[in-house]
């Protein structure tokens, strides 16, 4: 098993979480992980991408080379193409539809989605609609999760237990919604692949 | 054993603090500033009292660490590459005393710039003071190097500079913390008289360091961190540098290199098994993550003529970070690209936080200074640094910590009327202070803003010293009153604002301007904690 994910996204926007959640999951299994994040400078609104490298054989590098990225997982529509350099032939851009927009040349959002749309091995929703809908606006990057995870060669009970685990010490109520927003990520993916 | 999940930053702090350190100083700089952060938090360090707090700038720290070396106990001292420069005078005469308590002194450096405006190599340091280098290769050697790195200071008497790079600084990867040790007892140098850096004694020091390298060179050729590793095709040979190994690794996925390796991550290099290589060898690759600090030495070394290729000759880009992609080139291996980027995507360049103090304090001084025109404002680094970017482009230099105030200075002394300082509150503290009092010494006309946002903001919200405490600071260096205004950068505040500084422009002597409200960041995160 080796599995090569670009997290991708905008400074401030929370990509680690997924990141994290991932990750421990992983671990849990024994599986051998690096991830290299991006701190400093580009955290201010820029755009930011973290390399997270699963397997179960040791690792070489932090970071993933050009052309052999399995799945892009991105947060922000724009942000999800500005890796495809590191995208294997084949594999998978999970995006958010919802753009951010903190710069005054934001291409327009159908042309986006239009360019997304080309790309063969696609899922894209509005993780934002979706998690809104569920009662918990800032449970996005959970959508987004679930999305991915049919890809991620986890279970996705293993996952739904280290999400228990991230977010009980902030209640039930937190733990059910996040779980409830990675399902609903996870059943547009299996309808939409 | 249970691995920790540890960036690099945070395996080189659980070792520190495993290895017995009784504090560890530094000042924030990406990509550094986790190795404090981790230790603030630790249950660990706060059991033992371990020395943890923010230290004003890089030099205070690497002394403080000094003296507690001096102190008979262990110490680290944190910083980013160009931090360095600032502790340089501290670390080339440490070279000198030695140590009593081990004492190691990181630097973290940043190629290809991502927080950084220079990509200077921390190793050159090491030579230049004859310091040993050591550079982890991943978050594992990390931790043991660091845990080592305190046995060697003590063995030989020497500092020593612990060198990582951005991306092993902060990235993560499972890390077996292993070691235990407690603190060292209070203890006096042997020798009384080695860290009085008179001529005399300096004389006899400087030698005595010079001696002390043979064996500080036959210990690194016996250590277990750099290694030979044989490969049947001898057309090449190639010798990496901290990193750069995993790189080439990266490459050789499903097979062995065919080419011998030595993966250096300690300096004085292992002469032993470079001559290996260079006599088994038609010709050497160098793999430097950094500037070819090997590739000039080994040329020299071997002098042989024997083909080198590394950065100089082109093989390998001049500047930069390296990757795998970079070393499959080189090596003339396939390399491997995805579709290219769509021309829709447009850049993302990092922004000052909608909310941001600094915002209100560009506009009001933009518009105060606009009849006198463009190219008067001297800023430093921080946050503020973004306001070179539109919308504000309302800053026109920014080159090392406090130098926003002196080169005002210097401009003003050359004939340039209404100059302006940008700087915050924190880098203030660092390296301000003493060039303002090079202004109040000789009254010169500009206008000094010290943006207080009560933190430090850039690096994540660490705690800043002078917060709080600028217009004193300002007072008792000998600023007139009359001429030191706080001003609470808001949109309403704006014409109010202006006229203040279009006033303080006017004024012919030093005049300061202090904005002071919260950094947005750090009051959201506090108002999210009360909730």
């Amino acid at each position: 098993m080796n599995i090569n994910i670009i997290l991708a996204g905008v400074g401030g926007q929370g990509i680690l979480s997924i990141a994290t959640i991932i990750g421990n999951t992983a671990v849990k299994q024994g599986l051998y992980l690096k991830q290299a994040e991006v701190h400093g400078m580009s955290q201010r609104g820029g755009d930011v991408q973290s390399h997270l490298r699963l397997s179960d054989k040791e690792i070489a590098a932090d970071l993933i080379p050009m052309g052999k990225t399995d799945i892009i997982i991105s947060v922000e529509p724009m942000e999800a193409l500005r890796y495809l350099p590191m995208l294997k032939p084949k594999g998978w851009v999970i995006t958010n539809t919802n753009p951010f927009i903190n710069i005054p040349n934001y291409p327009e959002k159908e042309v986006l989605l239009e360019r997304i749309n080309k790309l063969s091995h696609k899922i894209a929703l509005d993780a934002d609609e979706i998690s809104k809908n569920l009662g918990s606006a800032r449970s996005s990057n959970m959508v987004i999760l679930g999305a991915a995870s049919p890809f991620l060669q986890l279970k996705i009970e293993d996952i739904e237990q280290t999400i228990k685990e991230t977010f009980i010490s902030k209640g039930q109520e937190v733990v059910d919604v996040n779980i409830a927003c990675l399902h609903a990520g996870r059943d547009f993916a299996d309808k939409n692949k | 054993m249970q691995k920790l999940l540890l960036l690099g930053d945070e395996a080189i702090a659980q070792a520190a603090l495993d290895a017995g350190i009784s504090g560890i100083y530094a000042y924030p700089g990406t990509p550094s500033t986790e190795i404090m952060e981790y230790i603030q938090v630790s249950k660990k360090a706060a059991d033992n009292n371990v020395h943890r707090q923010w230290s004003v700038n890089e030099k205070t720290a690497l002394e403080a660490a000094i003296g507690m070396s001096y102190a008979g106990k262990r110490a680290i001292v944190c910083m980013k590459h160009v931090g360095l420069n600032v502790a340089a005078d501290a670390f080339m005469n440490v070279a000198i005393t030695g140590t009593n308590g081990g004492l190691v002194i990181l630097s973290a450096d940043d190629p290809s710039m991502h927080s950084s405006q220079n990509e200077q190599d921390s190793r050159y340091y090491g030579q230049f003071a004859f310091i040993p280098v050591f550079e982890p290769s991943n978050q594992q050697e990390a931790y043991d190097m660091t845990v080592a790195a305190f046995d060697f200071s003590e063995k030989h008497n020497v500092a020593v500079l612990l060198r990582i790079t951005t991306r092993l600084a902060h990235s993560r990867a499972g890390v077996k913390c292993h070691y235990k040790r407690e603190q060292n007892k209070l203890k006096f140098p042997d020798n009384p008289r080695r860290f009085i850096l008179l001529p005399a004694i300096a004389r006899k020091q400087y030698i005595a360091l010079l001696e002390k390298q043979e064996a500080i060179r036959k210990d690194i050729e016996s250590s277990t961190f750099c290694t030979y590793i044989d490969g049947e095709d001898k057309s090449m040979g190639i010798i990496t540098s901290g990193i750069a190994f995993n790189y080439l690794q990266e490459n050789y996925q499903d097979k062995k290199c065919p080419y011998p390796i030595v993966k250096i991550t300690q300096y004085p290099l292992p002469l032993k098994y470079i001559n290996k290589l260079a006599d088994e060898c038609d010709s050497l690759m160098l793999i430097e993550e950094g500037y070819p600090l090997i590739e000039q030495q080994i040329k020299g070394l071997l002098n042989r003529g024997l083909k080198v290729k590394g950065r100089l000759d082109g093989s390998i880009p001049r500047v930069g970070e390296l990757n795998a992609n970079i070393i499959a080139r080189a090596l003339g291996l396939p390399d491997t690209q995805g579709e290219a980027v769509p021309d829709i995507v447009v850049p993302r360049p990092p922004a000052l936080c909608t909310g941001c103090p600094h915002t209100d304090t560009y506009k009001a001084l933009n518009e105060a200074i606009e009849p006198y025109g463009k190219g008067r404002v001297f800023a430093d680094i921080g946050c503020y640094t973004l306001g070179a970017l539109p919308p504000h482009n309302a800053i026109f230099t920014c080159v090392d910590m406090g130098a926003s105030i002196t080169m005002a200075k210097g401009a003003t002394d050359a004939g340039l009327n209404q100059a302006v300082a940008v700087i915050g509150d924190s880098t203030f503290c660092h390296s301000g202070i003493t060039s303002l009092f090079d202004c109040v010494m000789e009254n010169t006309p500009l206008t000094v803003f010290i943006l207080d946002n009560s933190t430090t903001a850039m690096t994540g919200g660490q705690k800043s010293h002078a917060s709080g405490k600028i217009e004193n600071i300002c007072l008792g260096l000998g600023v007139d009153k009359e001429h030191i205004h706080v001003i609470k950068p808001l949109p309403k505040e704006h014409d109010k604002n202006v006229e203040i500084i279009a006033k303080e422009l006017k004024h012919q002597g030093v005049s300061v301007i202090i904005p002071e409200r919260e950094c947005i960041q750090t009051l959201k995160r506090k108002t999210r904690t009360q909730k």
